[in-house]
Formats: structure tokens, C-alpha cells, sequence
């Protein structure tokens, strides 16, 4: 056999590819695992397999018209990303949104929130081995993407934010399926904690395994709901509050112990704060244009350095965008959440079972084309 | 010449016992293929297979054919006999142990003195076959599959035999048709709950099915030691997986079901193979069950589990039995 074997002295250490074609790196990640028996005593991530170049497709287009490149760095953000960027380049023109358009924002925004932690859910369980979740996670997403392609018009990739507001209106039908959806996702999720949350095996799996310390989080640059697991209360929509989010109440749910069981369980309080700012949304949802009255169609981006961050389903993602005047960005930086708590990894799982590596790995809920952008 | 008619009858009953041996396990992994995958579907709140025939009862002939159409690929730097020779060695040895269970007063192939030990031997060259196979696969993920299996039988074997041979003590025999006699009154899950419940662990550990499924946990090593196999070889290991199931359901059944008693039927002598296979085949039903319903137990867990609780447990629960039968 062409096992690679290492000479320390004592051990004999061989080299194991997890990847890029493995049912749990969840896309075209690569890990190489330096193995000691069944601890991987070393890891490496090895990234490259599916770069865009992102960043540099937006150096020779009009800033306008990067929108839909943002929707495919983390497919299960579309919308938060896509707001961001609309965010960006209101705040460098000074565009006024109506207030409409921001409501319809932060709407389809948690929405999509929770569409992405309910298929983290189902994906990580799948991870730890059990099948059947990730079906019921699904039937609730399924909801949430019927109602976003009513008002949106794509399922997954979306690209409706525009900068100035958004591209078309909601209706009565999306209120009222958003509301009942809202009623529905409540009523499962006691069901998700009596048949998975409590579950003895899905405890012992996650209690204690990949243990992170805010201060490791701040040395490695984590955000999201890895930090917050940690008990830091850091949320861009309450840091660095943008669009109508203050308007709103609701927690930012942490947990102490920061391991998986924390993340896991603050991403399932997340999808409860996310109802509630629904609720409190349309509610409240006034009346208007969904469309600011005057955005030039070629948008000239006044020279300087520009930052926006808000808060993606996996952490704090930021647009920094260098101007030189024209409506060409002369330079676009994105800073995605998983590229930083991937890099971690190394770190938090050396030592651990090969078991344990799975389990850690789902619990950063990395997507792979956003940290291979 | 007369030595060879005095045993015709005997030759002419180990054919007969074989061919039945064959259909019952074709015919068990046809309708445990079939219930598998509808019973699974059914949990994840899908129809399961819908297009072949009514309901899909065609699927698993449909998806035999295809499996037996598939090339058989050998992987570059395998060990060609071992590769080849595991599937073989996973499936053959499923039969014997159908020639001594009693499916109901009458029909029994053989009513051996030693149809436990048969039994229990005939089934752990199931991990030699995973070995070989891991090992022969010629991949890192095959071979930790087969470490891991080796690992788990062996340590899964104990608290089952033990858990067994509480009963073998109360009824002072192996012969398989001897304990579902000796149950006529009182089924021995009421007096050995305890051993009932060791056994039914160690015979999902045994059969390598989820929460326990460690030697193929499909997250962790792709498919563990049959990454490499297709066709039929892949399909060989899965029907030695079916047939492994109904034994270790078969002997649970024996010991503590009370074998083919039930409700008495018209020729119950024969028609006790009702009860047998419905008990069985309720123990079946709870494998998957709890396949499709819980999430996959870490190996150290698995092991621990093993050593620290279910063979404690079981040696208590054997000196018990020991000391109340010589008390009584």
C-alpha cells in the first residue's frame, strides 16, 4: 500500500485525503489529515477547486452590475449578500432607500437566514449519521423557497436586492404565506427537539468536541455563530447596526461552553430571533416605493475606500471597496466567514478522531464557494 | 452398496435443506430490500420506490439485474484473490446456520446438539470476509472500515454469547429446537429481560447497523471497507448483511420469543412458521427503525459502551442465572 509513512521515532504517521470528492467537506473542499492510528494529529485544508475570482471580475465591470456574482459566493446567502453589496454602494453615492424596500429587505434576508440553518441542520446531521432530518429540515426550507421564488423569481441564486431598493414589491400572498410559515416553523420546532436536540447519542457526539475560546476566536478572526457559541454577544446587527434593525427587538443568543453543542445550539435560537423580526417586520411593514426616485443608470462611485459589514448566516461578512471615481471599483475586497473559521480547523481539530474532525468541520457550517470565491 | 441407501434419505434431506436455505435467503433480502427502503422512505416523509410496478415491488428485481449488468471493477493496486474472495466469504457462509433454525415444531433442517455454537461460528466469518476485503481494497478508507469492524465484532460477540448462555444454563441444552420448547409456559424475555436487552444491542453492533455502523459510516469514510466493490460483489456484501440479520433475529426470537409458540393454528406442528417469521421479522423491522432514526455513535463511544456496560452487565446477569438455577 502507498501509505506515506512518517518516522518520528515512536509513531508511525500516515497522510489520509479527505476530499475533494467526500460525502462530508460538503462541496470541493480538500483536508489533508496527518493520521496517528485514527487521531488526526495534523490537518491541512487545501482550497483552490472551485476559485472564480470573484474579486476580480468586479475590477472590469460597473459596480451595478457585480449583484448577481455576489449571489453565487454563498448560494445559501443569496439575499444577505446581495444586501450587502446594495448597502455598500448606497452608503459610497449616498443613495436614500425607502423605508419599504429596507422592511422587504430585512424580510427576505432572515428568510433566507433561516433557509441556510435549516439546511445546516439537515446537512450536519447527515454528517453525524443520521439520515432522516435533513428530510424534515427540507420540507420547512421547501416553504421558504416557494416563497421567495413567488417575489424573487430563482430559488437559490437570487438577485433581487438592486441598489436603491429592491426590484419588485411583495404582495398579500407573500405576506400571508410568510405568516403562515412563521406559524408553522414554530409549531416544529418542539418536534426538532424531541426527536433530534435530546437525543443521547447526538449529545455525546457534540458536548466537548471542538472546543473554541473567544480568545481563539479573536486570534483567528471568527464570527457568526462560532464566536457567539463562545459567549460573546457579537452580531453585526447589533455592532454595526445597518438598514431598519434597530427598529426591531430581538436577542442575540449565545451559549458558554463553545463547542459544537454551542454553535449548534445558538443556530437554532437564531432561527427563532429570525421569526420574530419577520413578525415584527410585517407587522410594521409601511406603506411607499420599493425603488429610491433617482439611481443614475451609470452609478459613479466618488473616489475613496468604502466599508460595509453585515451579518451573513455564517458570520460577519464585508465588502471593502476602493474607488477611483469611475463606476468600475478600482478594487473589491469581500471578507467571507468561512474562509476565516475554516482557518481554524488546524487548530481546533488536532488531536482529535477522525469521527470528531466530521463532527467539528459541519459545525463551522462551511460552504465552499464562498471561501473559494 | 447398502451403506449408500441407508443414507439416501439423509443426502436427499441436506438438498432439500439447502435449496430452502438458498430461498429463504434470496427471498428475506428481497422483502428486507424491498422494506428498507419503503420503511425508510416512509420516516423521511417520502413514498420510498413508486415507479416499478405498484407501489415499487418491482424495484429490487429491477435493481438486482442492473447490479448483476454492472462490471465488476477491480481497483489498480488491489490484491486481486483477497478482493475477490471477501464478497464470497460474506455471503457462503449464511446458509448453514438456516439449516438449524426451528422455524417451527416441524420444519427444521437439523436438530444439532451444538446449533448455537453452529450458528455463532458460521457468523463471525463475516468479519474475517470485511477484513479481507478492507485489507485486499487497497484504501486507506477500506481498511479503517475493516479495522473497525474487526474491533466491533469481537468485542459484540462477547455480551452476546454471554447474554446467551444465561439461557443455555436454564435450559441445560444448545440444540436451538430444545430452548423454544423449554419456553412453553413463560417466554424467556419475562424471566431474562436483562439478556434480551444486551443481546438486542450486540446484535445491532453484530450487524453493523446504524447507530452502530461504524465499519461503513458513510460520513466519516465515504462507504468503509466496501468503498471499492460495485455490481455484484457490493451486492453480495449487502445480501450477507440481510441474511446476517434475520440469523441474529432468528436466534433472538428462539431464546426469548419462545420460537413458533403463539396462538395455535390449524397444523400447528407446521404453521408455527407464522409466529416465528413474524417475530422475526417485528426484530427486523426495529433494526431499521433505529437505523433511520438515530445519528451514528463515535467509535470510542461504541467500544466503551461495550467493555464498561454490556459485558459487566451480562457476567452479572449470567451469575445470577447460574446461582438461581442451582438454588432451584
Amino acid at each position: 500500500m502507498d501509505i506515506e509513512v512518517l518516522e518520528d521515532g515512536k509513531h508511525h504517521r500516515y497522510i489520509l485525503n479527505m476530499g475533494p470528492q467526500h460525502p462530508s467537506t460538503h462541496g470541493v473542499l480538500r483536508v489533508l489529515l496527518e493520521l496517528e492510528g485514527e487521531y488526526a494529529m495534523d490537518l491541512l485544508p487545501v482550497l483552490g477547486y472551485g476559485h472564480r475570482c470573484h474579486e476580480k471580475i468586479a475590477e472590469f465591470n460597473p459596480a451595478k452590475s457585480f449583484m448577481p456574482n455576489t449571489a453565487r459566493m454563498d448560494y445559501l446567502g443569496a439575499l444577505i449578500y446581495n444586501h450587502g453589496f446594495a448597502h455598500l454602494l448606497e452608503k459610497a453615492c449616498g443613495i436614500e432607500v425607502p423605508e419599504r424596500a429596507e422592511y422587504i429587505r430585512v424580510i427576505t434576508s432572515e428568510l433566507n437566514r433561516i433557509q441556510s440553518h435549516l439546511l445546516w441542520y439537515g446537512a450536519y446531521l447527515l454528517d453525524l449519521g443520521a439520515f432522516t432530518p435533513i428530510m424534515y429540515s427540507f420540507d420547512d426550507r421547501e416553504h421558504i423557497l416557494d416563497i421567495l421564488e413567488d417575489i424573487t423569481g430563482s430559488r437559490l441564486t437570487y438577485c433581487y436586492v438592486r441598489v436603491g431598493g429592491v426590484c419588485k414589491d411583495i404582495d398579500d400572498k407573500f405576506v400571508t404565506a410568510t405568516r403562515a410559515f412563521i406559524e408553522r416553523l414554530r409549531g416544529r420546532f418542539p418536534m426538532y427537539d424531541d426527536l433530534v436536540n435530546g437525543n443521547v447519542i447526538l449529545q455525546k457526539r457534540l458536548i466537548n468536541v471542538g472546543d473554541l475560546t473567544p480568545e481563539m476566536c479573536a486570534r483567528y478572526g471568527i464570527s457568526g455563530p462560532m464566536l457567539r457559541g463562545t459567549g460573546v454577544a457579537y452580531d453585526m446587527r447589533r455592532a454595526e447596526p445597518y438598514s431598519v434593525y434597530p427598529k426591531f427587538d430581538f436577542e442575540i443568543p449565545t451559549e458558554t461552553r463553545g463547542d459544537c453543542m454551542a454553535s449548534f445550539k445558538v443556530r437554532f435560537r437564531e432561527m427563532e430571533q429570525s421569526l420574530r423580526i419577520i413578525e415584527q417586520a410585517l407587522d410594521s411593514l409601511p406603506e411607499g416605493p420599493v425603488m429610491a426616485a433617482k439611481v443614475p443608470k451609470k452609478l459613479k462611485i466618488p473616489a475613496g475606500d468604502y466599508n460595509c459589514s453585515v451579518e451573513a448566516p455564517r458570520g460577519e461578512l464585508s465588502y471593502y471597496l476602493v474607488s477611483d471615481g469611475s463606476d468600475v471599483p478600482y478594487r473589491l475586497k469581500i471578507r467571507t466567514p468561512s474562509y476565516s473559521n475554516l482557518s481554524v480547523v488546524p487548530e481546533m481539530c488536532a488531536g482529535m478522531l477522525v469521527s470528531d474532525v466530521v463532527s467539528a468541520m459541519g459545525s463551522l457550517d462551511l460552504v465552499i464557494p464562498e471561501i473559494d470565491r | 452398496m447398502e451403506t449408500f441407501y441407508s443414507i439416501l434419505p439423509e443426502l436427499i434431506r441436506i438438498v432439500v435443506c439447502a435449496i430452502c436455505g438458498a430461498v429463504i435467503v434470496f427471498g428475506n433480502a428481497l422483502v428486507m430490500g424491498y422494506a428498507e427502503r419503503k420503511l425508510a422512505g416512509h420516516i423521511m416523509l417520502r413514498p420510498g420506490p413508486m415507479e416499478v410496478g405498484p407501489h415499487g415491488i418491482y424495484q429490487l428485481v429491477v435493481d438486482g439485474l442492473k447490479l448483476m449488468g454492472k462490471q465488476l471493477v477491480v481497483p489498480a493496486n488491489a490484491d486481486k484473490p483477497l478482493f475477490m474472495l471477501a464478497p464470497l466469504l460474506a455471503f457462503a457462509p449464511v446458509f448453514v446456520p438456516m439449516l438449524v433454525i426451528p422455524f417451527s415444531d416441524k420444519i427444521q433442517g437439523f436438530d444439532l446438539d451444538v446449533g448455537l455454537l453452529l450458528i455463532l461460528a458460521f457468523a463471525s466469518i463475516n468479519v474475517l470476509a470485511i477484513l479481507i476485503g478492507g485489507w485486499g481494497s487497497n484504501n486507506k478508507y477500506s481498511l479503517f472500515g475493516a479495522f473497525r469492524s474487526v474491533a466491533q465484532n469481537v468485542a459484540y460477540e462477547i455480551p452476546m454469547l454471554i447474554s446467551l448462555l444465561a439461557i443455555v444454563f436454564m435450559t441445560n441444552t444448545f440444540s436451538l429446537k430444545g430452548i423454544a420448547e423449554a419456553q412453553s409456559p413463560v417466554w424467556f424475555i419475562v424471566i431474562q429481560p436483562l439478556a434480551f436487552l444486551i443481546y438486542l444491542v450486540a446484535m445491532v453492533a453484530e450487524t453493523n447497523r446504524a447507530p452502530f455502523d461504524l465499519p461503513e459510516a458513510e460520513s466519516e469514510l465515504t462507504a468503509g471497507f466496501h468503498t471499492e466493490y460495485s455490481g455484484m460483489s457490493f451486492s453480495l456484501f449487502v445480501l450477507g448483511e440481510y441474511a446476517n440479520m434475520f440469523i441474529v433475529c432468528s436466534v433472538a426470537t428462539v431464546f426469548f420469543l419462545g420460537g413458533s409458540s403463539g396462538i395455535p393454528l390449524p397444523y400447528f406442528e407446521y404453521s408455527g412458521i407464522i409466529w416465528f417469521l413474524l417475530k422475526v421479522y417485528l426484530l427486523m423491522f426495529f433494526l431499521i427503525w433505529i437505523r433511520w432514526t438515530y445519528p451514528r455513535t463515535r467509535f470510542d463511544q461504541l467500544m466503551n459502551f461495550c467493555w464498561k456496560y454490556l459485558i459487566p452487565f451480562s457476567l452479572v446477569n449470567l451469575l445470577i442465572t447460574v446461582v438461581m438455577v442451582k438454588l432451584i
